[in-house]
């Protein structure tokens, strides 16, 4: 059935504001099964190129194509199959979580089970909680669920661990790894794609990349630098100015 | 280790609309703005008039019918206002400013159902701050409308000329704030000419024909030549039908989604 080749496939993506490049020249294959990690700095261009990969933007130029589908053009089943987490979006302060989950449960053909995702995701007992009383950790984990709760086929998770504490973090990159091992969702059938915008998650998505859990990882230590240094082949200060380098 | 991949059978069509209008109306109850503006505050209101004596008493000058009389429609039109001006923008604003129509974009779901929703929402809250103005003042003796025909007419009228006007409101402001100074700035004027002050029978001529072309004073002028007269006359009629055809592009020309 399947006539795509990688779930996600970027050629050539350039996308400006006005005199701005935000991304330039970008290609990224992504195989299934895989967790891919965009890395870089504040305004390196992450949120754009995830936004021109799931048809929020049309690029100036290049393609893109998800489980062989064109995000703009084949936009209902996109909404279907792929799920997405946004950077700084937020809900109503006096929905309860369990009305939010219902909610975005009915857009989808084939949603996941609302009690057995906020299991998973540590929201069991918060159904009933207001959403202005969830904390940020909390928050980034009912938008994790709201990215998941279609099944999709694919995830894209835009900044999904800033501004959690170290031991949220943890436990979303333990939630990272279950996704892909089909233990959230759909078995077996989740590409996850995140951007990251500070040098702790770059290294942390660096080091899940090379395939070390991020259990292993030590948090805030000073040598991160190393470490990610040893992982990329790149020193941090090249990615300052360097859009490309940082997406690429 | 969890397992979540059992197949679940898929929502009903339409189960999603239903959920969005179920949603809206939960959060109309928990921040009761359309409830008090809408419903609680003009039936409370009719209510207190009938307590000043000579408010009950029919007057020459207003054409044999009481000030009571004359604030049935003048406080529907308030109602209709209040839920124009702040019940409809003020969500959708906020929505845009917390990103919640652009995370909607990405779902199967458009985010203009959400602004249908809440429109239904709107709606609701309309009809049953008619019904209770309409009922409090039975209660104290009003008339009923004369001509329920020509009066459902007005008031469809009158909500197809004020709803979009709170949709180029929520069109044009950036934050839910600024939507509600636009809304008060638009408001106290608006009820001026509506008559809430100072009765439209009782304005001077020239005060009158600003008040025809004002939309709440069309409103309210049709309104209340349908409770009184057989059928209310075109001229009112045909401002509201204008306001809604300009309101209504102005909104669709301006609105942004994010």
């Amino acid at each position: 059935m399947k006539t795509y080749t990688s779930a996600v496939e970027i050629d050539h993506l350039r996308k400006t504001y006005g005199t701005l490049v935000a991304v330039d020249d970008v290609s990224v294959s992504v195989a299934e099964g895989e967790i891919f990690g965009i890395l870089g700095p504040n305004g390196a261009g992450k949120t754009t190129a995830i936004e021109c990969a799931i048809g929020l933007r049309e690029p100036d130029a290049g393609t893109v194509r998800l489980l062989g589908l064109d995000p703009r053009a084949d936009q209902a089943e996109i909404h279907q199959i792929v799920g997405v987490q946004l950077q700084a979006s937020a809900f109503p302060a006096k929905l309860r979580v369990g009305e939010i989950l219902d909610m975005y449960r009915s857009f989808y053909r084939h949603p996941a089970d609302v009690s057995e995702l906020t299991g998973a995701l540590g929201l069991a007992g918060k159904h009933g909680d207001f959403y202005r009383s969830l904390s940020g950790g909390q928050r980034q984990r009912l938008s994790v669920a709201l990215a998941l709760i279609g099944r999709p086929r694919l995830a894209f998770l835009d900044e999904m661990t800033t501004g959690l504490d170290p031991q949220a973090r943890r436990d979303a990159w333990e939630l990272i790894e279950r996704v892909r091992a089909g233990g959230v969702g759909r078995q077996g059938q989740h590409v996850l794609v995140t951007g990251t915008g500070d040098l702790v998650n770059a290294v942390i998505l660096a080091l899940a990349a090379a395939g070390v859990t991020a259990r292993d990882v030590q948090l805030g230590a000073p040598d991160l630098e190393d470490a990610f240094v040893a992982l990329t082949g790149q020193d941090l200060s090249d990615m300052d100015n360097d859009k490309e380098g940082a997406l690429a | 280790m969890i397992t979540l991949a059992q197949p679940r059978p898929p929502t009903a069509p339409g189960a999603a609309f239903g959920q969005l209008v179920r949603n809206e109306a939960r959060l109309a109850w928990r921040q009761p703005t359309s409830l008090i503006g809408g419903l609680a505050l003009p039936t409370v209101l009719l209510v207190v008039f009938s307590l000043i004596p000579t408010f009950r008493q029919p007057q020459a000058s207003l054409g044999g019918f009481s000030p009571l009389d004359l604030y049935v429609p003048i406080l529907i039109g308030f109602s209709l206002a209040m839920l124009a001006l702040f019940g409809l923008p003020i969500p959708l604003v906020s929505y845009r400013e917390l990103r919640v129509l652009r995370r909607l974009s990405t779902t199967p779901v458009p985010p203009s159902w959400l602004l249908a929703a809440q429109g239904v929402v709107q709606l609701s809250v309309a009809l049953a701050g008619i019904a209770g103005i309409l009922a409090a003042g039975a209660a104290l003796g009003t008339p009923a409308p004369a001509s329920p025909g020509g009066f459902a007419l007005a008031v469809v009228l009158s909500i197809a000329g004020l709803f979009p006007l709170g949709l180029l409101i929520a069109a044009v402001a950036r934050t839910a704030n600024g939507a509600s100074v636009i809304g008060r700035l638009v408001l106290i004027p608006m009820l001026f000419f509506a008559g809430l002050w100072w009765p439209r029978e009782l304005m001077p001529a020239v005060l009158r024909d600003v008040s025809d072309y004002v939309p709440l004073g069309a409103a309210v002028e049709a309104i209340q030549d349908s409770m009184r007269g057989p059928f209310p006359p075109a001229a009112p009629l045909l401002v509201l039908t204008g306001y809604a055809v300009l309101f209504g592009f102005l909104a669709t020309h301006f609105f942004r989604w994010e």
